[in-house]
């Protein structure tokens, strides 16, 4: 018999192919979002990708919010803050940056030309100063549990939106922007109107390209023993610390994480709003996040797509009840915390479901019969 | 040199003095026990051993290294202390207490090998056996020791093998005790901290749970066992202290003090 270090040097893959199989999923993702921008977008007509847009951000956010909120089981109510803060940067720059160096406010270049880079790294930007905000507000809350943890988060939420009211207003005209530095008019973020005219580049494309990047990272991270980690923080803060995990930092990790996609996820909804309104992200934004990971299941990865998906479809399909739409609305949510108080996939994800794991047997068994026959 | 030495330890919950001078010693390869009725402050002199709790007073000190000491200041919380915080440095000095209890927190005490299994098990109940086990292997690197490690608390605890795909949250009383150990010592302890391990146990099931901390001890593993059961606890250790509100009232060899008088008609309940 083998020892066992040799049995575990043997199921150790090639350098190459561990390269190529950690990089794979990403490849794929940019090829799905490649699918979805330039095939089934044009396929469902204007109104439908429209919708599809809405559920990717959404996506984006309720699963990055799912890291803190579903994984390591604290309960932030901050979301948009971090949104609020990721957005602003990213239009600063993009906004900015065109008139600077592009010499108009519109969107310039094609797929993947001059502008749409600009904006890459405008969601990069405010995905970067969101997880900066995620560390200064992580550290000292994050000692904190439960309902005091929730209302620090919604305290950074106020703040973070009081703070962008009172920023100075956008300067009138392109002149008057040309005359000044990009430092100088960090200041000048639309104050209680909020920042207009944002250039619309968000499309399918990018929605959908951090929407799957995220995925297969908080999939990874799941399966990991960092996520294990959160997890158990979760299941049991102190047994948790009693087995050695740093329970204080893993809080602020996952935080940091969940901080740096709900900042791209700003910044993909302010290009597609095509204006940032302090207003329009504040309390109710954040609390739409946590129900559509409660409603999807706290900590499972589906579940939270499967919650995006839903709550951005649903009043859009109640559209005919006309005014009514929002009771229904509600009471479709009322509905499903009666029915599955877990949420629609619990702490499972769809494959580990028992009728997911039924059907497989079944299609096996079917495919196995068929060949036989 | 002990293992384990704790001197003159004082803790305090609030305006409670529950631990008064608590001082304690544990050999290397030693089984010492620690009994007292409800409230004598056993599990309070645990916590303060992993770092769950400051001591107020005293020092714990792990392999010849101090892991724990409590400064006279830290007494019991009085009103005006929260008027530090008006001050800057008041507010400074919070936060840079903040930062500092990061790497002097329990986790970074279990990295030493000092490793508590705490009161009710704590168990991940919505995380499978296996998962429960990995997370005690967390902080180490060995994976090719780690799986045999693995492997053999698999044979101290054969139910656990037959559960290992099962959460964990759906286990017996016992069986979830049995994973608690288990998981402890998968992060190879020098020093096991077993908190009241017969809690709410069927006879049986205790008597199982004692024969395999004796196995645990014989393999090498040193333990501090905190025991309401005085008479099974009195069976496996070497040593023993008895607890009583806040004080060490008594110390001696396990065999002795299972003889004699006080601690039979108090702890054992035989009045002959």
């Amino acid at each position: 018999m083998k020892s066992v270090q040799a049995r575990i040097a043997a199921l150790r893959p090639h350098p190459v192919s561990a390269v190529g199989m950690s990089v794979l999923p990403f490849a794929i993702a940019v090829v799905l979002a490649l699918f979805v921008d330039k095939v089934v977008g044009p396929g469902v007509g204007a109104t439908w990708s429209k919708i599809l847009l809405d559920v990717g951000i959404a996506i984006l956010l309720a699963g990055s919010l799912n890291v803190v909120n579903g994984y390591a089981g604290q309960f932030s109510i901050g979301h948009a803050g971090f949104m609020l803060v990721g957005g602003y940067a990213a239009a600063w720059l993009t906004f900015y940056g065109s008139i600077h160096w592009f010499g108009s406010k519109e969107t310039v270049g094609g797929f993947l030309g001059n502008g749409e880079l600009l904006f890459l790294s405008g969601c990069l930007l405010g995905g970067l100063v969101a997880a900066v905000f995620g560390v200064v507000v992580g550290l000292p809350s994050l000692r904190l549990r439960g309902d005091y943890l929730a209302i620090v988060t919604l305290g950074f939420g106020e703040i973070v939106r009081v703070l962008g009211q009172i920023t100075a207003r956008q300067p009138k005209n392109v002149a008057a922007i040309k005359e000044r530095s990009m430092s100088e008019l960090a200041n000048n973020l639309g104050g209680a109107e909020g920042f207009s005219q944002i250039p619309g580049y968000t499309t399918l494309f990018f929605v959908y390209l951090f929407a799957f990047v995220l995925l297969v990272l908080v999939y990874r991270l799941k399966y990991s023993s960092k996520g294990r980690a959160l997890l158990a923080v979760r299941e049991n803060e102190i047994a948790a610390e009693a087995m050695g995990v740093d329970t204080t930092r893993a809080k602020v990790v996952a935080f940091v994480f969940s901080a740096f996609f709900a900042g791209i996820g700003g910044a993909l909804y302010a290009h597609q709003v095509g204006a940032l309104d302090p207003k329009e992200l504040g309390f109710l934004k954040s609390i739409d996040l946590v129900i559509i990971v409660v409603i999807g299941g706290m900590g499972s990865i589906t579940g939270v797509v499967l919650g995006a998906a839903i709550l951005v479809i649903l009043p859009e399909v109640f559209r005919e009840f006309a005014d009514y739409r929002m009771i229904a609305y509600a009471l479709a949510l009322i509905i499903v915390m009666i029915l599955r108080p877990q949420g629609i996939m619990g702490v499972k994800e769809l494959w580990e479901t028992s009728w997911w794991r039924r059907g497989a047997l079944a299609v096996r068994a079917k495919l196995r019969g068929g060949k036989a026959s | 040199m002990a293992l384990l030495e704790i001197e003159g330890l004082d803790v305090h919950y609030g305006g409670i003095h529950a631990l008064k001078g608590v001082s304690l010693k544990v050999e290397q390869g030693e089984v010492v026990t620690l009994i007292g009725a409800n409230g004598a402050g056993k599990t309070t002199t645990l916590r303060a051993i992993s770092g769950l709790l400051k001591p107020t007073r005293g020092t714990v000190k792990f392999d010849g290294k101090v892991i724990a000491s409590g400064s006279v200041k830290r007494g019991p919380n009085r009103w005006w202390q929260a008027t530090e915080l008006l001050t800057f440095k008041g507010i400074a000095g919070r936060i840079a207490g903040t930062f500092r209890d990061d790497r002097t927190g329990p986790h970074s005490i279990v990295a030493r090998g000092l490793v508590h299994a705490p009161e009710g098990r704590g168990i991940f109940s919505n995380m499978t056996v296996s998962e429960n086990l990995e997370i005690g292997a967390f902080l180490r690197k060995d994976r090719a020791q780690v799986t045999k490690d693995r492997e053999h608390a698999l044979e101290l605890f054969p139910r656990l093998r037959e559960r290992l795909a099962q959460s964990a949250g759906t286990l017996s009383g016992g069986e979830q005790q049995m994973l608690a150990i288990a998981r402890a010592l998968l992060s190879r302890p020098k020093l096991l901290l077993l908190d009241e391990p017969s809690l709410g146990l069927a006879p049986q099931m205790v008597a199982l749970i004692f024969k395999i901390v004796k196995t645990i001890a014989a393999d090498g593993t040193t333990i501090l066992l905190v025991e309401q059961n005085a008479h099974k606890a009195l069976g496996v250790a070497h040593r023993a202290y008895v607890l009583e509100v806040g004080e060490i009232v008594l110390a001696g060899p396990a065999k002795d003090l299972a003889k004699d008088d006080k601690i039979r008609r108090a702890y054992l309940g035989i009045h002959d």
